[in-house]
């Protein structure tokens, strides 16, 4: 499954080739469409041409449906391509800027490549000048870092906006497309060509336009007839990948890892609790959010997980590992990397930092799996020191100390762990991941 | 050899569509073209002034201390491009050194636009994150809200201008 994130391994030879080659059709397919004529270029702001126009959506519908269809399918993830972040404000100042320089020196940035490559002096000159005003960016954004900054949204997309299956958006996307290319012929003929208003009609005649307009609706119809694969069919699609890291145990990770974690303050370490909200109340661990697993299939909620902070590292945990694997498994196949199950679940994690008895015990007899096994008397929350064992200190044995405001005195020394137990030797397994490189060319 | 004509606009833009998707799916990312011209320049000014390089904190990124501006795939990907657009030219006899103008400019008066606008347009292409490809056609494709009100703002900036500088073109 796709995206392959070949120049992530940066040095290879692949790495290099891959980038080259694209550029290499990029370079060609703007060549051959004319990109290297200025004339060509400016004249689409005068309606005489508007092969800009025509060129330019056609390669985003095409692109567009193309990975629609390909993510609607499983070939692609779509979660592991690069979307440009919003940011409305500076984006459409900037926008309006790059129109003015359009119109003034015929090119864009892209296109003034090709020109140059093939020796057109003017682009060559607006290549120049384009490096020029890039360096005065750099001299001058410092001055108003706040409004470059502004209005950042993240990762957001027109599906996301209208609450819509992205193929219904292409769909729409299509259709203005073909409309604006009808229009845009139509806008030609009359004032590149001189043909009457009244001679013009709109549907076209040649069937050329009625296959290409007809194909690119039914790539999108597809797409959307599918629809973008939910966190199930997403499991399915990357069983392959994600069911061995569950399987070796590479994924759970013992409780004295994520005690440590928590309190490296490098990192944001947040833990998803699956288990009932009553067990929640009554014991938690710090930093702790209480999730169903619905909850963790619906993808606002997985998005807002996703806008955390890069060095977040999430975990989820129930009584033993069962309940907290589902949930792994269902944060996994919606793409996120950061992603643990503490080990043994807060059983286990209560048999390594115990509980002083007055307020909770063992629990007699056989239990059965994901049943807690310890009886709190009172509900304590995160306040106890089990909660949030400091395990680097020389710890006292605990006592009876409830503290009324997490963070506070209960940490003053008063441990979970007795001073004399032996240290537990475990195997540290968590890897923070950081996305692979997936940049546009423009970064 | 005279210059052969342009191939139907929507066979380029197909053409230009499909190298889009094989980027998505090999690389993860769309096309671009700014950010490895700012790149070159930050290259530039570090051989220049590497001093500076490193208090500019928007050109330290790329070239602070050790770091090496051109050691990036976008940098192969802006090589292809002029690659690409050789070969194309050749197949298709465009390559000669010209000037391309309106009807009714100096060749000075052109060359000094096109340095100008460049100017203008790499401005515009670093505040909105990237240019006409980077951020119209690879956001665009990928469906990007803020790409599509920075595409839209393109064409608005482009046609307000345009009757005021007609002279330039007409």
């Amino acid at each position: 499954m796709g995206p392959f994130h070949l120049t992530a391994d940066w040095g290879s030879w692949v790495s290099y080739l891959v980038p080259l080659a694209i550029g290499m059709g990029f370079g060609a397919a703007l060549e051959m469409s004319g990109f290297g004529d200025s004339r060509k270029l400016a004249a689409q702001f005068y309606f005489k041409d508007v092969t800009v126009l025509k060129v330019m959506f056609t390669g985003i519908v095409v692109a567009g449906t193309l990975i629609g269809l390909s993510s609607a399918v499983g070939l692609l993830d779509f979660d592991q391509i690069f979307v440009n972040p919003t940011y409305l404000a500076p984006g459409i100042v900037g926008g309006l800027i790059m129109g003015v320089g359009f119109i003034i020196g015929g090119f864009c940035p892209g296109t003034s490549l090709v020109a140059a490559s093939t020796l057109k002096i003017d682009g060559i000159l607006f290549v120049l000048g384009v490096a020029t005003g890039i360096f005065f960016f750099g001299e001058t954004v410092a001055s108003f870092d706040g409004f470059f900054h502004a209005t950042a949204m993240g990762r957001f997309t027109l599906p996301e906006l209208f609450g819509m299956d992205a193929g219904i958006v292409l769909m729409g996307v299509v259709a203005m497309a073909l409309f604006m290319f009808r229009g845009g012929e139509m806008l030609e003929a009359h004032f590149g060509r001189g043909v009457p208003a009244r001679q013009l009609r709109f549907l076209p005649r040649r069937p050329m336009a009625w296959v290409f307009g007809g194909t690119l609706f039914l790539i999108a119809g597809a797409a959307a007839l599918i629809g973008q694969p939910d966190a199930e069919r997403r499991w399915d699609l990357k069983a392959g990948t994600l069911m061995p890291r569950l399987a070796d145990r590479a994924v759970l990770v013992h409780p004295m890892e994520v005690a440590e974690l928590t309190q490296d303050t490098s990192l944001y370490v947040r833990v998803l609790d699956l288990r009932p909200e009553r067990q929640f109340n009554l014991f938690h661990l710090r930093n702790a959010t209480r999730v169903t697993p619905q909850r963790l299939r619906d993808p606002e909620y997985i998005k807002s997980l996703k806008g955390l902070p890069p060095n977040t590292v999430l975990f989820t945990v129930s009584n033993d590992d069962d309940l907290a694997a589902e949930g792994w498994r269902l944060l996994a196949a919606q793409g996120i990397d950061n992603a643990y199950v503490v080990e043994g679940g807060i059983n286990r994690w209560l048999t390594l930092f115990p509980p002083p008895p007055c307020l909770a015990t063992p629990r007699a007899g056989a239990r059965s799996v994901e049943e807690p096994a310890f009886v709190f008397h009172r509900a304590v929350g995160d306040c106890c020191n089990s909660a949030y064992p400091e395990i680097r200190h020389k710890e006292l044995p605990s006592d009876c100390y409830l503290s009324a405001h997490p963070g506070s005195a209960a940490h003053s020394g008063a441990g979970a762990r007795a001073p004399d137990a032996p240290p537990v030797p475990f195997e540290r397994k968590v890897k923070l991941k950081q996305r692979a490189a997936a940049r546009g060319g423009c970064s | 050899m005279t210059a052969k004509p342009y191939i139907n606009p929507y066979l380029g833009g197909t053409f230009l569509g499909v190298v889009l998707f094989l980027a998505f799916l090999l690389t993860g990312g769309g096309l671009g073209a700014s950010g490895a011209v700012n790149r070159v320049q930050v290259a530039v000014l570090d051989g220049i002034a590497p001093a500076h390089v490193d208090r500019v904190p928007y050109f330290a990124d790329l070239a602070g201390g050790d770091r090496n501006a051109l050691d990036d795939p976008s940098i192969w990907m802006l090589a292809g491009t002029l690659l690409g657009g050789l070969i194309s030219g050749l197949a298709f006899g465009r390559v000669r050194p010209e000037i391309r103008r309106g009807p009714n400019v100096s060749n000075a008066t052109r060359l000094v636009a096109a340095f100008v606008g460049g100017a203008i347009m790499g401005y515009g292409a670093r505040l909105a994150r990237g240019c006409t490809s980077g951020q119209a056609l690879s956001g665009g494709a990928v469906l990007s809200v803020g790409s599509w009100a920075f595409m839209l703002a393109v064409f608005a900036g482009g046609y307000l201008l345009a009757h005021s500088v007609r002279r330039l073109w007409n």
